[in-house]
Protein backbone atom coordinates (compact mmCIF):
# COMPACT_ATOMS: atom_id res chain seq x y z
CA UNK A 1 0.00 0.00 0.00
CA UNK A 2 0.98 3.37 -1.03
CA UNK A 3 2.13 5.68 1.91
CA UNK A 4 -0.44 7.86 2.88
CA UNK A 5 1.27 9.58 5.70
CA UNK A 6 1.07 13.37 4.01
CA UNK A 7 -2.38 12.82 3.25
CA UNK A 8 -3.20 12.12 6.82
CA UNK A 9 -0.89 15.20 7.60
CA UNK A 10 -2.37 17.46 5.17
CA UNK A 11 -6.05 16.21 6.62
CA UNK A 12 -4.96 17.16 10.60
CA UNK A 13 -4.57 20.72 9.24
CA UNK A 14 -7.51 20.93 6.98
CA UNK A 15 -9.74 20.01 9.96
CA UNK A 16 -7.63 22.64 12.44
CA UNK A 17 -8.54 25.44 8.95
CA UNK A 18 -11.72 24.70 9.23
CA UNK A 19 -12.61 25.29 12.76
CA UNK A 20 -10.59 28.16 12.37
CA UNK A 21 -12.41 29.86 9.65
CA UNK A 22 -16.17 28.80 11.57
CA UNK A 23 -14.71 30.28 14.83
CA UNK A 24 -13.50 33.79 13.33
CA UNK A 25 -17.30 34.54 12.10
CA UNK A 26 -19.05 32.58 14.55
CA UNK A 27 -20.91 30.86 11.69
CA UNK A 28 -20.63 28.06 8.75
CA UNK A 29 -20.76 24.23 8.70
CA UNK A 30 -17.75 22.54 10.47
CA UNK A 31 -19.90 18.78 10.77
CA UNK A 32 -20.22 18.09 7.58
CA UNK A 33 -17.24 19.74 6.57
CA UNK A 34 -14.68 17.49 9.05
CA UNK A 35 -16.76 14.23 7.98
CA UNK A 36 -15.92 14.87 4.02
CA UNK A 37 -11.91 15.87 4.61
CA UNK A 38 -10.17 12.54 4.49
CA UNK A 39 -12.45 12.36 1.13
CA UNK A 40 -11.23 15.62 -0.58
CA UNK A 41 -7.84 15.27 0.70
CA UNK A 42 -7.22 12.25 -1.03
CA UNK A 43 -9.21 13.18 -4.35
CA UNK A 44 -7.47 16.29 -4.42
CA UNK A 45 -3.88 14.99 -4.23
CA UNK A 46 -3.86 11.83 -4.78
CA UNK A 47 -6.77 11.31 -7.59
CA UNK A 48 -7.78 14.04 -9.69
CA UNK A 49 -5.71 15.33 -12.79
CA UNK A 50 -6.27 19.28 -12.10
CA UNK A 51 -4.30 22.20 -12.58
CA UNK A 52 -4.36 24.96 -10.05
CA UNK A 53 -4.31 27.82 -12.06
CA UNK A 54 -7.40 27.22 -13.01
CA UNK A 55 -9.03 27.79 -16.36
CA UNK A 56 -13.27 27.43 -15.99
CA UNK A 57 -13.03 24.85 -19.08
CA UNK A 58 -10.92 22.36 -17.40
CA UNK A 59 -10.31 20.46 -20.77
CA UNK A 60 -8.11 17.54 -20.25
CA UNK A 61 -8.47 17.83 -16.40
CA UNK A 62 -10.39 15.97 -13.91
CA UNK A 63 -13.26 17.92 -12.75
CA UNK A 64 -15.01 18.35 -9.32
CA UNK A 65 -18.32 19.82 -8.32
CA UNK A 66 -19.34 20.16 -4.51
CA UNK A 67 -23.53 19.93 -4.57
CA UNK A 68 -23.50 20.42 -0.85
CA UNK A 69 -22.00 23.92 -0.86
CA UNK A 70 -23.12 24.14 2.79
CA UNK A 71 -19.40 22.34 3.37
CA UNK A 72 -17.41 25.27 1.75
CA UNK A 73 -15.05 25.46 4.59
CA UNK A 74 -13.22 22.22 3.89
CA UNK A 75 -13.36 22.67 0.02
CA UNK A 76 -11.67 26.12 0.62
CA UNK A 77 -8.98 24.57 2.54
CA UNK A 78 -8.51 21.77 0.28
CA UNK A 79 -8.22 24.06 -2.51
CA UNK A 80 -5.85 27.25 -1.10
CA UNK A 81 -3.95 24.02 -0.20
CA UNK A 82 -3.65 22.58 -3.54
CA UNK A 83 -2.30 25.93 -4.71
CA UNK A 84 -6.10 27.78 -6.08
CA UNK A 85 -5.48 30.37 -4.04
CA UNK A 86 -3.36 31.68 -0.99
CA UNK A 87 -3.80 29.96 2.30
CA UNK A 88 -4.24 32.99 4.08
CA UNK A 89 -7.59 33.63 2.50
CA UNK A 90 -9.20 31.22 4.38
CA UNK A 91 -9.20 34.40 6.99
CA UNK A 92 -11.90 36.14 4.49
CA UNK A 93 -14.19 33.47 4.60
CA UNK A 94 -17.53 34.07 5.17
CA UNK A 95 -16.56 38.14 5.68
CA UNK A 96 -17.82 41.31 3.70
CA UNK A 97 -16.25 41.75 0.21
CA UNK A 98 -14.69 37.68 0.71
CA UNK A 99 -14.44 35.63 -2.22
CA UNK A 100 -14.89 32.78 0.06
CA UNK A 101 -18.80 33.44 0.40
CA UNK A 102 -20.87 31.09 3.27
CA UNK A 103 -21.52 29.34 0.15
CA UNK A 104 -19.14 28.56 -3.22
CA UNK A 105 -19.57 30.89 -5.79
CA UNK A 106 -17.72 31.72 -9.39
CA UNK A 107 -19.14 34.79 -9.28
CA UNK A 108 -16.51 36.37 -6.89
CA UNK A 109 -13.71 34.41 -9.47
CA UNK A 110 -12.46 32.26 -7.06
CA UNK A 111 -9.99 29.82 -8.73
CA UNK A 112 -11.47 26.34 -8.19
CA UNK A 113 -14.71 26.66 -8.24
CA UNK A 114 -17.12 25.79 -11.73
CA UNK A 115 -20.64 26.67 -10.05
CA UNK A 116 -22.10 28.24 -7.46
CA UNK A 117 -24.06 25.89 -4.94
CA UNK A 118 -25.54 25.88 -1.74
CA UNK A 119 -29.22 25.57 -2.68
CA UNK A 120 -29.39 21.55 -2.52
CA UNK A 121 -29.77 18.99 -5.32
CA UNK A 122 -28.56 20.76 -7.91
CA UNK A 123 -24.95 19.61 -8.75
CA UNK A 124 -25.22 16.29 -10.18
CA UNK A 125 -27.11 17.55 -13.06
CA UNK A 126 -24.28 20.03 -13.85
CA UNK A 127 -21.73 17.49 -13.57
CA UNK A 128 -23.43 15.09 -16.04
CA UNK A 129 -23.45 18.37 -18.33
CA UNK A 130 -19.78 18.92 -18.11
CA UNK A 131 -19.19 15.37 -18.69
CA UNK A 132 -21.45 15.29 -22.05
CA UNK A 133 -19.52 18.00 -23.17
CA UNK A 134 -15.95 15.88 -22.30
CA UNK A 135 -17.14 13.40 -24.63
CA UNK A 136 -18.25 15.93 -27.06
CA UNK A 137 -14.26 17.22 -26.84
CA UNK A 138 -12.92 14.05 -26.94
CA UNK A 139 -11.80 14.50 -23.34
CA UNK A 140 -11.11 10.99 -21.83
CA UNK A 141 -11.09 12.85 -18.06
CA UNK A 142 -13.35 12.04 -15.21
CA UNK A 143 -15.96 14.48 -13.12
CA UNK A 144 -16.57 13.87 -9.77
CA UNK A 145 -19.44 15.28 -7.69
CA UNK A 146 -20.19 15.42 -4.07
CA UNK A 147 -23.69 15.17 -2.33
CA UNK A 148 -24.91 14.99 1.24
CA UNK A 149 -27.25 12.13 1.51
CA UNK A 150 -29.72 14.74 3.37
CA UNK A 151 -29.35 16.04 -0.15
CA UNK A 152 -30.78 12.95 -2.07
CA UNK A 153 -34.33 13.97 -0.48
CA UNK A 154 -34.01 16.67 -3.37
CA UNK A 155 -35.82 15.27 -6.14
CA UNK A 156 -33.78 16.89 -9.21
CA UNK A 157 -31.13 14.74 -8.30
CA UNK A 158 -33.26 11.37 -9.15
CA UNK A 159 -34.28 13.38 -12.68
CA UNK A 160 -30.37 13.66 -13.23
CA UNK A 161 -29.17 9.60 -11.75
CA UNK A 162 -31.97 8.74 -14.57
CA UNK A 163 -30.76 10.44 -16.71
CA UNK A 164 -27.14 9.62 -16.40
CA UNK A 165 -27.72 5.97 -16.51
CA UNK A 166 -29.99 6.18 -19.28
CA UNK A 167 -27.36 8.50 -21.56
CA UNK A 168 -24.06 5.82 -20.89
CA UNK A 169 -22.78 8.93 -18.81
CA UNK A 170 -19.81 6.76 -17.74
CA UNK A 171 -17.68 9.58 -16.90
CA UNK A 172 -18.82 10.37 -13.72
CA UNK A 173 -18.28 9.49 -10.57
CA UNK A 174 -20.67 10.85 -7.85
CA UNK A 175 -20.04 10.61 -3.88
CA UNK A 176 -22.95 10.96 -1.25
CA UNK A 177 -21.29 11.80 1.89
CA UNK A 178 -23.35 9.07 3.72
CA UNK A 179 -23.26 10.20 7.64
CA UNK A 180 -26.68 9.82 8.55
CA UNK A 181 -27.12 13.52 9.84
CA UNK A 182 -28.96 16.21 8.28
CA UNK A 183 -30.71 19.76 10.15
CA UNK A 184 -33.48 18.59 12.20
CA UNK A 185 -32.16 14.97 13.29
CA UNK A 186 -30.81 11.66 12.10
CA UNK A 187 -32.08 11.02 8.11
CA UNK A 188 -34.04 8.33 9.50
CA UNK A 189 -35.92 10.23 11.52
CA UNK A 190 -36.10 13.23 9.10
CA UNK A 191 -36.81 11.43 5.75
CA UNK A 192 -35.57 7.63 5.97
CA UNK A 193 -33.38 7.45 2.77
CA UNK A 194 -33.85 3.54 2.57
CA UNK A 195 -31.79 1.55 0.72
CA UNK A 196 -29.31 3.78 -0.89
CA UNK A 197 -27.19 0.85 -2.84
CA UNK A 198 -30.82 -0.76 -4.29
CA UNK A 199 -31.87 2.92 -5.31
CA UNK A 200 -28.75 3.72 -7.16
CA UNK A 201 -28.34 0.18 -8.69
CA UNK A 202 -32.18 0.12 -9.81
CA UNK A 203 -31.51 3.31 -11.30
CA UNK A 204 -28.58 1.95 -13.34
CA UNK A 205 -25.34 3.07 -11.46
CA UNK A 206 -22.48 0.93 -9.90
CA UNK A 207 -21.99 1.40 -6.46
CA UNK A 208 -19.00 1.32 -4.32
CA UNK A 209 -19.39 1.30 -0.59
CA UNK A 210 -16.41 2.55 1.59
CA UNK A 211 -17.70 1.67 5.22
CA UNK A 212 -14.73 3.62 6.19
CA UNK A 213 -14.67 6.98 4.52
CA UNK A 214 -13.01 8.80 7.49
CA UNK A 215 -9.89 6.88 6.26
CA UNK A 216 -7.52 7.85 3.59
CA UNK A 217 -6.42 4.42 2.73
CA UNK A 218 -9.83 2.96 2.41
CA UNK A 219 -11.16 6.00 0.62
CA UNK A 220 -8.33 6.17 -1.64
CA UNK A 221 -9.10 2.26 -2.57
CA UNK A 222 -12.73 3.28 -3.00
CA UNK A 223 -12.02 6.10 -5.19
CA UNK A 224 -9.57 3.82 -7.22
CA UNK A 225 -12.54 0.90 -7.76
CA UNK A 226 -14.88 3.57 -8.65
CA UNK A 227 -12.49 4.67 -11.06
CA UNK A 228 -11.96 1.12 -12.50
CA UNK A 229 -15.84 1.15 -13.26
CA UNK A 230 -16.08 3.80 -15.39
CA UNK A 231 -15.81 3.73 -18.71
CA UNK A 232 -18.34 0.88 -18.93
CA UNK A 233 -21.75 2.64 -19.84
CA UNK A 234 -22.79 3.09 -16.19
CA UNK A 235 -22.73 6.49 -13.63
CA UNK A 236 -20.72 5.15 -10.93
CA UNK A 237 -21.46 6.06 -7.32
CA UNK A 238 -19.49 5.92 -4.48
CA UNK A 239 -21.16 5.60 -0.65
CA UNK A 240 -18.48 7.24 1.40
CA UNK A 241 -19.77 6.44 5.19
CA UNK A 242 -18.68 9.02 7.38
CA UNK A 243 -18.81 10.50 10.73
CA UNK A 244 -19.91 14.27 11.26
CA UNK A 245 -17.33 16.07 13.05
CA UNK A 246 -14.71 13.32 12.41
CA UNK A 247 -11.31 14.54 13.99
CA UNK A 248 -12.73 16.51 17.09
CA UNK A 249 -14.48 14.32 19.60
CA UNK A 250 -17.22 16.37 21.28
CA UNK A 251 -18.69 17.17 17.44
CA UNK A 252 -18.71 13.70 16.43
CA UNK A 253 -21.59 11.45 16.42
CA UNK A 254 -24.22 14.36 16.39
CA UNK A 255 -25.96 16.72 14.02
CA UNK A 256 -25.33 19.11 16.54
CA UNK A 257 -22.18 20.82 14.57
CA UNK A 258 -24.31 20.89 11.49
CA UNK A 259 -24.02 24.67 10.98
CA UNK A 260 -22.98 25.83 14.59
CA UNK A 261 -19.44 27.47 15.08
CA UNK A 262 -17.03 26.68 18.00
CA UNK A 263 -16.96 28.81 20.89
CA UNK A 264 -13.06 29.85 22.21
CA UNK A 265 -12.61 27.01 24.14
CA UNK A 266 -14.05 24.58 22.36
CA UNK A 267 -11.82 25.88 19.45
CA UNK A 268 -9.00 25.54 21.89
CA UNK A 269 -9.93 21.84 22.12
CA UNK A 270 -10.54 21.59 18.61
CA UNK A 271 -7.25 22.50 17.89
CA UNK A 272 -5.20 20.69 20.63
CA UNK A 273 -6.60 17.83 19.25
CA UNK A 274 -5.58 18.47 15.82
CA UNK A 275 -2.34 19.26 15.97
CA UNK A 276 -0.21 22.05 13.30
CA UNK A 277 1.46 20.33 10.71
CA UNK A 278 1.61 22.13 7.55
CA UNK A 279 1.06 25.53 9.26
CA UNK A 280 -1.96 27.22 10.25
CA UNK A 281 -2.85 30.13 7.60
CA UNK B 1 -47.71 56.73 -41.67
CA UNK B 2 -45.46 53.83 -42.89
CA UNK B 3 -47.72 50.77 -43.99
CA UNK B 4 -46.50 47.26 -42.78
CA UNK B 5 -47.35 44.26 -45.05
CA UNK B 6 -47.81 40.70 -43.19
CA UNK B 7 -46.23 38.58 -45.82
CA UNK B 8 -47.79 35.03 -44.38
CA UNK B 9 -48.65 34.48 -41.09
CA UNK B 10 -45.86 31.98 -39.55
CA UNK B 11 -45.56 31.08 -35.41
CA UNK B 12 -42.77 32.54 -33.74
CA UNK B 13 -41.64 29.26 -32.57
CA UNK B 14 -40.21 28.16 -35.86
CA UNK B 15 -38.68 31.22 -36.35
CA UNK B 16 -36.70 29.83 -33.14
CA UNK B 17 -36.88 26.46 -34.83
CA UNK B 18 -35.59 27.88 -37.91
CA UNK B 19 -32.93 30.06 -36.43
CA UNK B 20 -31.65 26.94 -34.25
CA UNK B 21 -31.08 24.41 -37.39
CA UNK B 22 -29.18 27.67 -39.10
CA UNK B 23 -26.70 27.77 -35.86
CA UNK B 24 -26.42 23.86 -36.21
CA UNK B 25 -24.72 24.05 -38.99
CA UNK B 26 -23.08 27.35 -38.94
CA UNK B 27 -21.92 26.85 -34.72
CA UNK B 28 -20.38 23.76 -34.07
CA UNK B 29 -20.54 25.17 -29.57
CA UNK B 30 -24.07 25.04 -30.07
CA UNK B 31 -25.64 22.35 -28.42
CA UNK B 32 -29.24 22.35 -27.54
CA UNK B 33 -31.53 20.34 -25.09
CA UNK B 34 -35.40 20.06 -25.40
CA UNK B 35 -37.57 18.25 -22.17
CA UNK B 36 -39.80 16.29 -24.17
CA UNK B 37 -41.28 18.80 -26.90
CA UNK B 38 -39.15 18.57 -29.69
CA UNK B 39 -42.02 19.12 -32.02
CA UNK B 40 -43.73 21.83 -30.18
CA UNK B 41 -40.19 23.43 -30.05
CA UNK B 42 -39.59 23.08 -33.56
CA UNK B 43 -36.07 21.36 -32.31
CA UNK B 44 -36.58 18.43 -34.65
CA UNK B 45 -34.59 19.27 -37.81
CA UNK B 46 -31.56 20.51 -35.37
CA UNK B 47 -32.02 17.32 -33.81
CA UNK B 48 -32.01 14.97 -36.79
CA UNK B 49 -29.04 17.14 -38.31
CA UNK B 50 -27.00 17.06 -34.93
CA UNK B 51 -28.09 14.05 -33.04
CA UNK B 52 -24.51 14.50 -30.95
CA UNK B 53 -25.11 17.56 -29.87
CA UNK B 54 -29.05 17.32 -28.98
CA UNK B 55 -29.92 16.08 -25.40
CA UNK B 56 -33.61 14.87 -25.33
CA UNK B 57 -33.38 15.16 -21.17
CA UNK B 58 -37.08 13.71 -20.89
CA UNK B 59 -39.81 15.82 -18.82
CA UNK B 60 -37.33 16.49 -16.19
CA UNK B 61 -36.85 20.51 -16.53
CA UNK B 62 -34.56 21.04 -13.56
CA UNK B 63 -31.68 18.29 -14.73
CA UNK B 64 -32.08 20.26 -18.01
CA UNK B 65 -31.05 23.54 -16.63
CA UNK B 66 -28.45 22.18 -14.20
CA UNK B 67 -27.22 19.95 -17.57
CA UNK B 68 -27.01 23.42 -19.57
CA UNK B 69 -25.07 24.97 -16.89
CA UNK B 70 -22.43 22.70 -16.48
CA UNK B 71 -22.28 21.87 -20.61
CA UNK B 72 -21.06 25.53 -20.99
CA UNK B 73 -18.09 24.16 -18.72
CA UNK B 74 -15.92 22.70 -21.98
CA UNK B 75 -16.76 25.82 -24.41
CA UNK B 76 -20.25 24.42 -25.47
CA UNK B 77 -23.49 27.13 -25.91
CA UNK B 78 -26.36 25.37 -24.39
CA UNK B 79 -30.05 26.18 -25.47
CA UNK B 80 -33.00 24.56 -23.72
CA UNK B 81 -36.62 24.31 -25.38
CA UNK B 82 -39.51 23.77 -23.36
CA UNK B 83 -42.66 25.52 -22.47
CA UNK B 84 -42.39 29.00 -20.71
CA UNK B 85 -43.78 27.99 -17.88
CA UNK B 86 -41.68 25.24 -17.48
CA UNK B 87 -38.63 27.29 -18.57
CA UNK B 88 -39.16 29.63 -15.38
CA UNK B 89 -41.69 28.88 -12.78
CA UNK B 90 -40.51 25.51 -12.55
CA UNK B 91 -37.08 25.79 -12.36
CA UNK B 92 -36.45 29.43 -11.35
CA UNK B 93 -34.14 27.89 -8.22
CA UNK B 94 -32.07 25.97 -11.11
CA UNK B 95 -31.90 28.89 -13.56
CA UNK B 96 -30.99 31.37 -10.37
CA UNK B 97 -28.30 29.43 -9.02
CA UNK B 98 -26.79 27.31 -11.79
CA UNK B 99 -27.14 30.00 -14.23
CA UNK B 100 -27.45 33.33 -13.75
CA UNK B 101 -25.53 33.38 -10.48
CA UNK B 102 -22.88 31.18 -11.91
CA UNK B 103 -22.89 33.17 -15.12
CA UNK B 104 -23.22 30.66 -17.52
CA UNK B 105 -23.96 31.20 -20.73
CA UNK B 106 -26.92 29.26 -21.58
CA UNK B 107 -29.82 30.70 -23.58
CA UNK B 108 -33.40 29.74 -21.76
CA UNK B 109 -35.54 29.57 -25.34
CA UNK B 110 -39.40 29.49 -24.37
CA UNK B 111 -42.10 28.93 -26.38
CA UNK B 112 -46.09 28.97 -25.65
CA UNK B 113 -45.78 32.13 -23.05
CA UNK B 114 -48.28 34.09 -22.51
CA UNK B 115 -52.42 33.40 -22.94
CA UNK B 116 -52.21 32.72 -26.87
CA UNK B 117 -51.05 29.16 -26.24
CA UNK B 118 -55.18 28.64 -25.69
CA UNK B 119 -57.00 25.88 -25.14
CA UNK B 120 -54.29 24.15 -22.45
CA UNK B 121 -55.61 26.65 -20.16
CA UNK B 122 -53.53 28.69 -17.18
CA UNK B 123 -51.39 25.62 -16.14
CA UNK B 124 -49.44 26.37 -18.89
CA UNK B 125 -50.09 30.04 -19.92
CA UNK B 126 -47.63 31.34 -17.84
CA UNK B 127 -48.06 35.66 -17.35
CA UNK B 128 -45.19 36.10 -15.12
CA UNK B 129 -42.35 34.95 -16.74
CA UNK B 130 -41.12 38.31 -17.88
CA UNK B 131 -41.33 39.09 -14.20
CA UNK B 132 -39.38 36.37 -13.31
CA UNK B 133 -36.92 36.07 -15.33
CA UNK B 134 -35.91 40.36 -15.47
CA UNK B 135 -35.69 39.97 -11.82
CA UNK B 136 -32.24 38.05 -12.12
CA UNK B 137 -28.94 39.98 -12.05
CA UNK B 138 -27.19 39.50 -15.59
CA UNK B 139 -29.95 37.93 -17.25
CA UNK B 140 -30.74 38.92 -20.86
CA UNK B 141 -34.94 38.79 -21.34
CA UNK B 142 -35.86 39.44 -24.94
CA UNK B 143 -39.75 38.71 -25.98
CA UNK B 144 -39.96 38.94 -30.16
CA UNK B 145 -42.90 39.57 -31.70
CA UNK B 146 -43.17 37.94 -35.41
CA UNK B 147 -40.97 34.62 -37.30
CA UNK B 148 -38.68 36.55 -38.68
CA UNK B 149 -38.00 38.68 -35.37
CA UNK B 150 -37.18 35.15 -33.34
CA UNK B 151 -34.98 33.81 -36.03
CA UNK B 152 -32.78 36.46 -36.25
CA UNK B 153 -32.80 37.29 -31.97
CA UNK B 154 -31.70 33.42 -32.23
CA UNK B 155 -28.82 33.66 -34.24
CA UNK B 156 -27.83 37.16 -32.56
CA UNK B 157 -27.96 35.42 -28.63
CA UNK B 158 -25.93 32.86 -29.81
CA UNK B 159 -23.23 35.54 -29.95
CA UNK B 160 -23.95 37.25 -26.75
CA UNK B 161 -21.62 35.85 -23.86
CA UNK B 162 -23.81 35.60 -21.11
CA UNK B 163 -27.82 33.97 -19.66
CA UNK B 164 -30.21 34.53 -21.64
CA UNK B 165 -34.26 34.07 -21.76
CA UNK B 166 -36.02 33.99 -25.26
CA UNK B 167 -39.36 34.55 -25.04
CA UNK B 168 -41.72 33.15 -28.28
CA UNK B 169 -44.91 31.60 -28.88
CA UNK B 170 -47.30 29.10 -30.63
CA UNK B 171 -49.70 30.91 -32.58
CA UNK B 172 -49.43 32.31 -36.44
CA UNK B 173 -49.20 36.27 -36.10
CA UNK B 174 -48.52 38.17 -38.57
CA UNK B 175 -44.59 38.20 -40.09
CA UNK B 176 -43.84 41.88 -40.85
CA UNK B 177 -40.71 42.66 -39.67
CA UNK B 178 -37.44 42.47 -42.47
CA UNK B 179 -36.31 39.07 -43.57
CA UNK B 180 -32.73 38.36 -42.66
CA UNK B 181 -32.99 41.36 -40.77
CA UNK B 182 -29.95 42.42 -38.07
CA UNK B 183 -31.17 42.09 -34.28
CA UNK B 184 -29.54 44.41 -31.60
CA UNK B 185 -30.26 42.89 -28.52
CA UNK B 186 -31.03 46.20 -26.14
CA UNK B 187 -32.04 48.56 -29.16
CA UNK B 188 -35.24 49.39 -29.45
CA UNK B 189 -37.13 49.77 -32.77
CA UNK B 190 -38.95 52.38 -34.07
CA UNK B 191 -42.08 51.42 -36.15
CA UNK B 192 -44.06 54.64 -36.58
CA UNK B 193 -43.40 57.82 -35.94
CA UNK B 194 -46.04 60.08 -34.33
CA UNK B 195 -46.60 63.12 -32.22
CA UNK B 196 -49.75 62.46 -30.13
CA UNK B 197 -48.62 59.10 -28.53
CA UNK B 198 -46.18 56.44 -28.02
CA UNK B 199 -47.25 52.93 -27.80
CA UNK B 200 -44.00 50.65 -26.63
CA UNK B 201 -45.19 47.08 -27.51
CA UNK B 202 -43.19 43.38 -27.11
CA UNK B 203 -43.81 40.13 -28.69
CA UNK B 204 -47.36 39.62 -30.41
CA UNK B 205 -48.97 42.83 -29.04
CA UNK B 206 -46.51 44.79 -31.54
CA UNK B 207 -48.49 44.21 -34.57
CA UNK B 208 -51.60 44.88 -32.49
CA UNK B 209 -49.91 48.01 -31.47
CA UNK B 210 -49.49 48.72 -35.64
CA UNK B 211 -52.99 48.02 -35.96
CA UNK B 212 -54.24 50.42 -33.23
CA UNK B 213 -52.12 53.43 -34.56
CA UNK B 214 -54.07 52.83 -37.70
CA UNK B 215 -56.99 52.85 -36.29
CA UNK B 216 -55.93 56.14 -34.35
CA UNK B 217 -54.76 57.76 -37.73
CA UNK B 218 -58.03 57.28 -39.03
CA UNK B 219 -59.18 59.79 -35.90
CA UNK B 220 -56.69 62.12 -36.30
CA UNK B 221 -54.40 60.74 -33.77
CA UNK B 222 -50.69 60.58 -34.63
CA UNK B 223 -49.26 57.48 -32.49
CA UNK B 224 -45.78 56.55 -32.14
CA UNK B 225 -44.69 52.91 -32.11
CA UNK B 226 -41.73 51.31 -30.46
CA UNK B 227 -41.14 47.58 -30.79
CA UNK B 228 -39.30 46.90 -27.66
CA UNK B 229 -37.82 43.17 -28.20
CA UNK B 230 -35.39 43.21 -25.18
CA UNK B 231 -37.01 43.99 -21.75
CA UNK B 232 -33.77 44.12 -20.35
CA UNK B 233 -31.76 45.52 -21.00
CA UNK B 234 -34.37 48.16 -21.62
CA UNK B 235 -33.64 50.74 -24.28
CA UNK B 236 -34.05 53.92 -22.09
CA UNK B 237 -32.98 56.10 -24.39
CA UNK B 238 -35.38 55.57 -27.08
CA UNK B 239 -38.38 55.43 -24.77
CA UNK B 240 -37.47 58.78 -23.54
CA UNK B 241 -36.68 60.66 -26.58
CA UNK B 242 -39.91 59.28 -27.83
CA UNK B 243 -41.89 60.02 -24.43
CA UNK B 244 -39.96 63.90 -24.69
CA UNK B 245 -41.85 64.03 -27.68
CA UNK B 246 -45.37 63.11 -27.46
CA UNK B 247 -45.56 63.42 -23.89
CA UNK B 248 -47.94 60.05 -22.77
CA UNK B 249 -47.63 56.52 -22.89
CA UNK B 250 -49.29 52.68 -23.37
CA UNK B 251 -47.31 49.48 -22.86
CA UNK B 252 -48.88 46.49 -24.35
CA UNK B 253 -47.89 43.10 -23.89
CA UNK B 254 -49.31 39.80 -23.34
CA UNK B 255 -48.09 39.01 -19.57
CA UNK B 256 -49.15 40.52 -16.11
CA UNK B 257 -48.78 44.24 -15.55
CA UNK B 258 -47.20 43.05 -12.13
CA UNK B 259 -43.39 42.87 -13.46
CA UNK B 260 -43.90 43.34 -17.10
CA UNK B 261 -42.59 46.26 -19.93
CA UNK B 262 -45.40 48.46 -18.38
CA UNK B 263 -43.49 48.50 -15.16
CA UNK B 264 -40.32 48.64 -16.54
CA UNK B 265 -40.99 51.65 -18.93
CA UNK B 266 -42.84 53.58 -15.77
CA UNK B 267 -39.64 53.21 -13.41
CA UNK B 268 -37.82 54.79 -16.37
CA UNK B 269 -40.17 57.35 -16.87
CA UNK B 270 -40.66 57.97 -13.44
CA UNK B 271 -37.01 58.34 -13.01
CA UNK B 272 -36.37 60.37 -15.91
CA UNK B 273 -39.58 62.26 -17.22
CA UNK B 274 -42.87 61.59 -15.28
CA UNK B 275 -45.40 60.56 -17.61
CA UNK B 276 -49.02 59.33 -17.90
CA UNK B 277 -49.05 55.67 -18.88
CA UNK B 278 -51.73 53.54 -19.72
CA UNK B 279 -51.07 49.51 -19.73
CA UNK B 280 -52.29 46.64 -22.16
CA UNK B 281 -51.29 43.84 -19.77
CA UNK B 282 -53.53 40.92 -17.55
CA UNK B 283 -54.59 42.18 -14.77
CA UNK B 284 -53.07 39.88 -11.95
CA UNK B 285 -54.90 37.48 -13.07
CA UNK B 286 -54.45 33.80 -14.34
CA UNK B 287 -55.42 32.74 -17.70
CA UNK B 288 -57.90 29.98 -18.78
CA UNK B 289 -58.68 27.73 -21.97
CA UNK B 290 -60.63 29.29 -25.09
CA UNK B 291 -58.84 30.14 -28.83
CA UNK B 292 -55.98 32.43 -28.58
CA UNK B 293 -58.43 35.29 -30.66
CA UNK B 294 -60.64 34.64 -27.93
CA UNK B 295 -58.18 34.82 -25.18
CA UNK B 296 -57.00 38.18 -26.64
CA UNK B 297 -60.24 39.89 -26.92
CA UNK B 298 -61.20 38.82 -23.56
CA UNK B 299 -58.22 39.86 -21.76
CA UNK B 300 -57.71 43.17 -23.56
CA UNK B 301 -54.52 42.29 -25.32
CA UNK B 302 -55.52 43.47 -28.89
CA UNK B 303 -55.65 46.53 -31.00
CA UNK B 304 -59.11 47.53 -30.29
CA UNK B 305 -57.83 47.96 -26.69
CA UNK B 306 -54.55 49.74 -27.03
CA UNK B 307 -56.72 52.29 -29.17
CA UNK B 308 -59.07 53.02 -26.40
CA UNK B 309 -55.88 53.09 -23.57
CA UNK B 310 -54.11 55.07 -26.26
CA UNK B 311 -56.84 58.30 -26.04
CA UNK B 312 -57.47 57.80 -22.45
CA UNK B 313 -54.11 58.61 -21.88
CA UNK B 314 -54.39 61.37 -24.00
CA UNK B 315 -57.04 62.93 -21.80
CA UNK B 316 -54.84 62.40 -18.83
CA UNK B 317 -51.64 64.60 -20.29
Amino acid sequence: MADTQHLKDLVTQVRRDIVRQVHAVSSGHPGGSLGCTEFLVTLYNEVMDHDPSFNMDGVNEDLFFLSNGHISPVFYSVLARSGYFPVEELGTFRKLNSRLQGHPTTHEDLPGVRIASGSLGQGMSVAIGAAAVKKLNGDTKTVFTLHGDGELQEGQIWEAAMYAAANDVDNLISTIDVNGQQIDGSTDQVLALGDLRGKFEAFGWRVVTVTKGNDVDAVLAGIKEALTLTGKKQPVCILLHTEMGNGIDFMMGSHAWHGIAPNDEQLAEALRQNPETLGDY
Amino acid sequence: MKIYKNTGSKDTRSGFGDGLTELGQKNENVVALCADLTGSLKMNAFANNNPERFFQVGIAEANMMGMAAGMTIGGKIPFTGTFANFSTGRVYDQIRQSIAYSDKNVKICASHSGLTLGEDGATHQILEDIGLMKMLPGMTVINTCDYNQTKAATLAIADHHGPVYLRFGRPKVANFTPENGEFKIGKAVLLQEGTDVTIIATGHLVWEALEAAKTLNEKGISAEVINIHTIKPLDEEAIIKSVKKTGCVVTAEEHNFLGGLGESVARTLSLNHPTPQEFVATNDTFGESGTPAQLLEKYGLNAENIALKAEAVIKRK
